[in-house]
């Protein structure tokens, strides 16, 4: 059954157990453990678990919020602090791009609670749109980043954090990636300790980022870094494996790289750094001294390589170690076979099928599909936008042109309709989506008057993460009920003019509604209207059937993408006539509307 | 009554349970997004640390939900390093779905590795895309009999079939956990307990009988190798027809439908606004812009291999 239920485990609360865990429920842990009051984030794979995570804890130790995208996260969570109670802010990698701006005047402002952000990277580009080293804002913004390589770690790292951030008057990143956050690993776990709360610092030369203030602050956080650099070359969260008593080569590495360096070498000399920023020059000149040959192995941009040959020694990393992409055990053999460390394995060409292309489509039913027939059917120059309709841009659907970053659509739409492209521009954005980032793009394309339409796709959850709470749906993370924003009447403050909502499961009224939309002159929002098949409920209607005698294999129904309906083994005309999987369909109907020859029925009785 | 599950024992080519520190056991669990993957995975993990060991259990998702790829890698012995399982060395692959399996058989350890998949074939709509007469399911080719020649240990079993006789389709992974349980030592009481965890309430009768189904299945393949009900995908259809498009421009009103409606996106509107045949060599001869023409304004021919050659 693929239903996972929770099995009997300890309590939420309960202490000093060991536990399996992933590095997501690690971090959130820890943070519990940590005393932490206020806990915020968008949800962004790998870091969506995180937050979720925290709500299970009880409501009386600490506030936890879904906020409506990454910055405003990251703001609620500083407000926590400065009201001296510690926060988190939980997010992807990109995520810190958008709260980069709150993220660059904090590290000047510094703290008053402990205030940790944990930071979750992609590398292999598993569930995002880039593989950015979340490390490189360490260094831009003079921040600590500490990388945990198990989930262990990931809750003891979160717990040291915040003790750091308070002692040395700074945010701390917590820096995990998809294969720590998604990883189950035995975790002991510990007690809450929640410090008491902090009186406000009535000082605004600290909190207030006016020139004057923001210049001597500056010479404080370039101080600070000085003394994280003392503290971490002391700090047991370094560890200096060298057991073996070989010197004849030395690896260093942080976090989820050093498994994969024990898993090929489990007798070398390594030295393991628990903070990738700032890094300890003494230790590791001291550690490059007593080595003759110096390797570092971290995954993306040579964060740690260019430090070390900063410092003057001759090291090699990245000539053996790929920047691009995800490590693994295989790779990190791979090149230390090409370095001449270990002997190359005989790889015998072996027996290997031909892999079948399967990648993520839409699913039966997705209230999305209709969306896209009409979009594709209009003509119309697409900016897309982020969501689980980012498919669309495949066949056999290729109903989106671009898609760039959170709210882009409307923006690019604009500047597309300015620059003077042919075809109708269109926007298509999804509910959450739309309230993360694209609101203010609304307002910028009416104020600058358009002529563009979006469709906004609402299905009342963000679904791509895999079904959380925004501000649209109702529901606070805890699944209590919340105030509910009005899309018709936000849309309308806007000051868009036209607006309409369509039912998205009706294919011929979606068609009629879009091309109204792209023939109005200026802004028109359409709002297609239908929630998700899978989350918060997973929708099941009668199933359909294709009566196989009447099907002519025109292969409309197959435009539609849907993994419900696939090739059968009878043919018309030299063409696979096509049936339905009923474990798959759901009922939504759109391919009995597309259906030319009205062939496929539904199962369920009718009734009059 | 006896429990015909209790006395099997396991296969002698099965991997040991690691018994040093320098063993890591790793086994493979793959399928299509929302076919039980991880919960495959997690009994197996919450069991293999029940028995004392460390386990680490990396998975992939995200994206992998909307029916893609899915897999999750379980380690463990007394000290486990990787969360990833390096390629060939893959003590026992589990694959819910054929093509799945395929896809990953080469992280199995090459001579030694347990191959154990259900023969259920899950056709991606991207097999469906070739609409050109004549065109095959682009699915993978290789039978039950293609792995075992090139895989010893392989068992081929249609767990989804056995869980759909049991009245629940849904069942079909702990089929394969119940088949997977032959391969490793554990006591089989706890495979049921830590299986019983992880399925709703109601359900626990079924999925202990498609456990039992599993590993009874395994036993019979072993004393006597199963004949495998695998039909071939569907084979392709008619060989190739020439396609024409025969326009009647007087008919056209310019509406347009069969321009937007056409799959291969290969008829325009010429500067008349009469509908056209822009790139001859995409039709497919599908006829859609003929079933949809308002006023029989398009008539396809397609002319049969036979009478080319004539």
């Amino acid at each position: 059954m693929s239903e996972t239920v929770q099995a009997a485990a300890p309590t939420a609360t309960q202490a000093n157990v060991v536990r399996p865990l992933t590095g997501n429920e690690a971090i959130a842990r820890g943070a519990w453990e940590a005393g932490v009051k206020v806990a915020a984030a968008y949800p962004g794979t790998p870091s969506t678990e995180i937050l979720e995570t925290i709500a299970e804890f009880p409501a009386e130790h600490l506030h936890a919020q879904w906020s409506t995208n990454e910055k405003v996260a990251l703001d609620v969570a500083i407000g926590a602090s400065f009201a001296g109670r510690r926060a988190l802010a939980a997010m992807k990698h990109v995520g810190l791009n958008v709260a980069a701006d709150a993220f660059m005047s904090q590290t000047y402002i510094g703290v008053n609670g402990g205030l940790v952000l944990a930071v979750c990277d992609d590398p292999g580009i598993h569930s995002s749109q880039n593989e950015q080293d979340t490390r490189i804002y360490g260094s831009l913004a003079t921040v600590p980043v500490l990388e945990p390589s198990d989930a262990q770690e990931a809750l003891d790292f979160t717990r040291l954090a915040f003790d750091l951030s308070e002692q040395f008057d700074t945010p701390v990143i917590v820096r995990s990636t998809t294969r720590l956050s998604h990883t189950r690993s035995p975790v002991m776990v510990g007690e809450r300790n929640e410090p008491p709360q902090r009186p406000f610092i009535e000082k605004p030369s600290k909190n207030v980022m006016i020139p004057a203030y923001a210049r001597p602050r500056h010479g404080a956080v370039l101080e600070r870094e000085a003394r994280l650099k003392a503290y971490f070359a002391e700090s047991d969260i370094n560890r200096w494996e060298d057991d073996s008593g070989d010197t004849s080569f030395g690896v260093i590495t942080a976090g989820t790289c050093y498994p994969y360096v024990r898993e090929v070498l489990p007798d070398a000399n390594v030295l393991k750094l628990g903070a990738s920023w700032p890094l300890p020059d003494d230790l590791l000149r001291r550690y490059c001294e007593s080595v003759d040959r110096i390797f570092v192995v971290e995954e993306l941009e040579p964060v740690i390589e260019k430090e070390v040959r900063a410092l003057g020694f001759a090291v090699e990393g990245k000539c053996f170690f790929p920047r691009a992409g995800e490590l693994s055990p295989e790779v990190v053999r791979a090149g230390f076979e090409k370095a001449g460390v270990l002997e190359a394995q005989p790889r015998e060409s072996n027996w290997t099928p031909e892999p079948l292309v399967r990648p993520p489509v839409l699913c039966a039913g997705c209230p999305h599909t209709s969306s896209f027939m009409a979009v594709r059917a209009s003509g119309a120059r697409v900016a897309g936008d982020i969501g689980c309709y980012t498919l669309a841009c495949l066949d056999p659907l290729r109903g989106m042109d671009t898609t760039v970053s959170m709210g882009s659509s409307i923006g690019n739409a604009v500047g597309m309709a300015k620059a003077g492209e042919t075809k109708p521009v269109v926007a298509t954005i999804g509910d959450s989506t739309f309230l993360h980032a694209g609101i203010p793009q609304l307002i910028n394309a009416v104020y600058n008057e358009a002529n563009i339409a979006v469709l906004l796709l609402d299905n009342h959850i963000t679904a791509m993460t895999g079904g959380q709470q925004h501000p649209g749906t109702g529901k606070n993370i805890r699944e209590d009920a919340a105030p509910s924003i009005d899309y018709e009447a936000l849309v309308r403050a806007c000051g868009v003019k036209w607006v309409r909502k369509v039912d998205s499961y009706d294919l011929a009224a979606v068609h009629q509604n879009l091309r109204d939309a792209i023939n109005y002159r200026g802004v028109a929002v359409l709002i297609a209207d239908r929630p998700c098949v899978l989350d918060p409920v997973k929708i099941k209607g009668p199933t359909f059937e294709v009566v196989g005698e009447q099907c002519n294999a025109c292969q409309a129904c197959m435009n539609l993408g849907c993994p419900a309906i696939t090739w059968s083994d009878q043919t018309f005309e030299g063409r696979h006539k096509v049936q339905i999987d009923p474990g798959l369909c759901i009922g939504c109907t759109l391919c009995a509307q597309v259906c030319t020859v009205d062939c496929i029925k539904t199962t369920a009785p009718v009734t009059q | 009554m006896r429990d015909p599950a209790a006395t099997l024992d396991p296969s002698p080519t099965a991997p040991k349970l690691p018994d040093s520190v320098q063993e890591t056991c790793n086994v493979l669990i793959v399928g299509v997004g929302g076919q039980g993957v991880i919960m495959v995975s997690k009994v197996l993990a919450l069991l293999a640390q029940s028995q004392g060991f460390e386990v680490k259990q990396s998975e992939v998702h995200g994206m992998a939900k909307r029916g893609g790829s899915v897999f999750s890698h379980v380690r463990f012995g007394k000290r486990v390093w990787s969360p990833t399982i390096p390629k060939g060395d893959v003590d026992i692959l589990v694959a819910l779905e054929w093509a799945e399996g395929l896809r990953w058989l080469p992280y199995l350890k090459r001579g030694k590795g347990t191959f154990i998949c259900d023969t259920k074939r899950i056709v991606p709509p991207f097999a469906c895309l070739n609409r050109q007469p004549g065109a095959a399911m682009r699915y993978s080719k290789e039978t039950p009999a293609d792995v075992v020649a090139h895989v010893g240990d392989t068992y081929a079993i249609d767990a989804t079939n056995m869980a759909e006789q049991l009245g629940n389709e849904r069942a079909a992974n702990v089929v394969l956990l119940g088949a997977l349980s032959t391969a490793l030592q554990f006591p089989t009481v706890d495979w049921e307990r830590t299986v019983s965890e992880f399925v709703p309430k109601k359900t626990i009768q079924i999925n202990r009988e498609a456990f039992r189904r599993g590993r009874r299945w395994i036993e019979e393949a072993r004393t006597s190798v199963p004949a495998i009900d695998m039909p071939a995908p569907p084979a392709p259809a008619a060989a190739p027809h020439r396609i024409s498009l025969e326009i009647i421009p007087e008919w056209c009103k310019s509406c347009d439908i069969c321009v937007k409606m056409c799959p291969e996106r290969c008829l325009r509107l010429d500067d008349d606004r009469i509908v056209e045949l822009s790139e001859p060599e995409k039709c497919t001869g599908c006829r859609l812009c003929e079933w949809l023409c308002p006023d029989f304004a398009i008539r396809v021919h397609l002319d049969a291999p036979e009478a080319l050659a004539g």
